[in-house]
């Protein structure tokens, strides 16, 4: 009775092997932390429970351009994260899969790994990177599938269920794991080679404009962008954090506020990074503006006041910070040198 | 930070002199950890408090707290013996947050201390060096005002005149003039608070006190509708915070554990 025990239990052990019984594990991949975060800024936040490798970054990427994600087939995560956009798009806001608008505007991702809050989209809704990716699978306005028939298409694709072998050393496909595969890939997509990132590695040269724009941004009488948006030595270029920015007298979208539900927070979206605002207009949170001087035009006489509106907002009374025509355009030269082409064109984020 | 001498003394310290710990064996040295509360002077703040014109100022006017976080360092034991052991670390203290409320100190050796200190914001050689993590919370001051970091951001808003609510900016930083490429210092805005003498016999919570009314208050009364925003060129304004900010924190409860 007891070797038929043990025979059977050899049994069951050898037909449940698989890559994770012959010593298989993914390849670790280390983020490529570029230069000048190492010297500014503490280390990205990678969660324990879903560690970078080249599997999964490889999966997350085919998945992220995949249209299988949406119910017909027609769209996927970059049909909204065009790569040529910094991964957002061009329009105010984006149509979902039946051309139904929603009521944001589609965030760029890059550099998604140092948002050390970890509170994602504009509202701060998704508390990480790997919640984040669940939400526009499902939504109406957007890919309108359901998980359920997501993980059904990719667990009879030809190809899916070994690449999730590979990745995750299980051909059984989970909305947990397809997230984790998406967020492994958005991490890797780093902005770091600007001009002005060159600039500050003694690498490249401001011209006299670029540099009296910069003195706009950091001067606390003048334009005073730097407690929001970074500085040379927070080159991510956003605090990541949640601010009313003088948009609207009333609000249409509470943005975190309808989060929270705390009402101190309604009108309060989050910082956006101004790199590469060459690549990704329309600009805020509901696109309303289409160029980066209708935005530097809002701060400067347009804000709007409201009961939540951020302290840090100056000369409120006075619709802003009353820039003159040429500190406008030197404070847009030096904006434009935080765009970087080299990522917009890295062969590694396309499809 | 500087790194001094503050590894032998411990070292030394941590021969000379042992206790029972809780486990019944022998130990010398002990944590402190230095808990942060805030009040307007009666009343106790928390960050729930926040967002709601509550506050009157000395000089009659009435406020609300939005954002406010500060940092502290070179936290130093005096001992007996006249020797400081100076903590080389710093804190920021966040309270729109509730991060860093909390802060144990390494370890150090127990005995009588007759002076415990700390600097509100930092010297200027620590206030010149780099910060990673101040860097992440874009807690910098631009190299063209002085560079470093801020010392405080306390943001709130304030009833005007006409009761209108207005913002205020009451950042401290290290005072400086001639703003640009080459901005001068007319006088130090870093201090030193003393919480007096500490008596460490075992691991030890020490409570400090930050009450906020006294930025205010005195010597200079401080009216928010003159000085509210764009105080960080203003190098008066930010002598006149220092001075305000010496009796703003005070020695709270010490617990044993």
């Amino acid at each position: 009775m007891k070797s038929r025990i043990v025979y059977t239990c050899f049994v069951v052990f050898f037909l449940n092997c698989s890559k994770e019984d012959t010593g298989y594990e993914p390849t670790a991949l280390g983020l490529d932390i570029p230069q000048i975060f190492a010297e500014n800024i503490i280390t990205p936040i990678i969660p324990n429970d879903n560690p970078q490798t080249i599997e999964g970054v490889a999966l997350g990427k085919r998945l992220f351009f995949d249209k299988i994600l949406s119910s017909d087939g027609s769209q996927a995560c970059a049909s909204c994260h065009s790569p040529q956009n910094a991964f957002t798009d061009n329009t105010p806001t984006s149509d979902g899969i039946d051309g139904i608008f929603g009521t944001r505007n589609s965030m760029p991702l890059f550099n998604l790994a140092w948002n050390y809050g970890e509170r994602f989209n504009w509202d701060g809704k998704a508390l990480s990177l790997e919640r984040q990716a669940e939400e526009p699978i499902e939504n109406p306005i957007e890919l309108h599938s359901s998980w359920e028939d997501v993980v059904s298409r990719l667990q009879s694709h030809s190809e899916y269920p070994e690449l999730f072998q590979l990745a995750f050393k299980t051909n059984t496909i989970t909305k947990e794991l397809t997230t984790k595969a998406i967020a492994q890939f958005e991490r890797t997509l780093i902005s770091a080679n600007s001009k002005f990132d060159n600039y500050s590695l003694g690498q490249a040269t401001l011209t006299p404009q670029e540099l009296n724009g910069l003195d706009l941004f950091l001067r606390e009488d003048k334009g005073d962008c730097f407690h929001c948006h970074g500085n040379p030595n927070n080159p991510l270029w956003t605090n990541n954090d949640f601010h009313n920015n003088g948009l609207d007298t009333t609000f249409n979208d509470l943005g975190l506020g309808a989060i929270t539900g705390d009402p101190n927070d309604n009108g309060k979206f989050r910082s956006p990074s101004l790199r590469n605002l060459a690549f990704t207009a329309p600009f805020m949170h509901d696109g309303r503006f289409n160029t980066i001087d209708e935005v530097i035009n809002h701060y400067s006489e347009g804000l709007q006041n409201s009961p939540t509106i951020d302290p840090l907002m100056k000369k409120i009374d006075e619709g802003g910070v009353q820039l003159s025509d040429q500190e406008k355009a030197d404070l847009k030269a030096f904006l434009l040198t935080l765009s970087d082409p080299s990522f917009i064109n890295n062969p590694e984020f396309q499809n | 930070m500087k790194n001094n001498f503050i590894l032998i003394i411990i070292t030394i310290f941590c021969f000379l002199s042992c206790t029972n710990d809780n486990d019944g064996t022998l130990s010398s040295s002990a944590t402190t950890t230095l808990k942060f509360t805030h009040n307007w002077n009666t009343d106790v703040i928390t960050s729930a408090d926040f967002n709601t014109i509550q506050y009157t100022n000395e000089n009659g006017q009435m406020l609300s707290i939005e954002r406010l976080r500060y940092v502290i360092s070179d936290i130093t034991f005096r001992t007996n013996a006249g020797e400081n052991l100076i903590l080389d670390d710093y804190n920021l203290i966040d309270l729109t947050n509730d991060d860093g409320l909390s802060y144990s100190t390494n370890q150090i050796p127990i005995g009588n201390y007759v002076n415990v200190s700390f600097t509100f914001g930092f010297d200027n050689e620590d206030n010149a060096e780099n910060y990673l993590d101040l860097n992440s919370e874009s807690f910098n001051v631009p190299d063209m005002l002085g560079g470093g970091y801020h010392y405080m951001q306390f943001d709130g808003k304030y009833l005007d005149t006409n009761s209108n609510e207005q913002g205020f900016n009451y950042h401290a930083i290290r005072a400086v003039d001639n703003p640009g490429m080459n901005p001068t210092f007319p006088q130090d805005t870093f201090f030193t608070v003393n919480l007096g003498p500490i008596t460490v016999t075992n691991d030890i919570e020490i409570e400090i006190k930050a009450n906020l009314a006294e930025w205010f208050k005195s010597p200079n009364l401080w009216d928010l509708n003159v000085l509210n925003q764009t105080l960080m060129p203003n190098s008066s304004a930010q002598i006149m915070m220092s001075e305000n900010g010496q009796t703003v924190f005070s020695l709270g409860d010490i617990t044993n554990n």
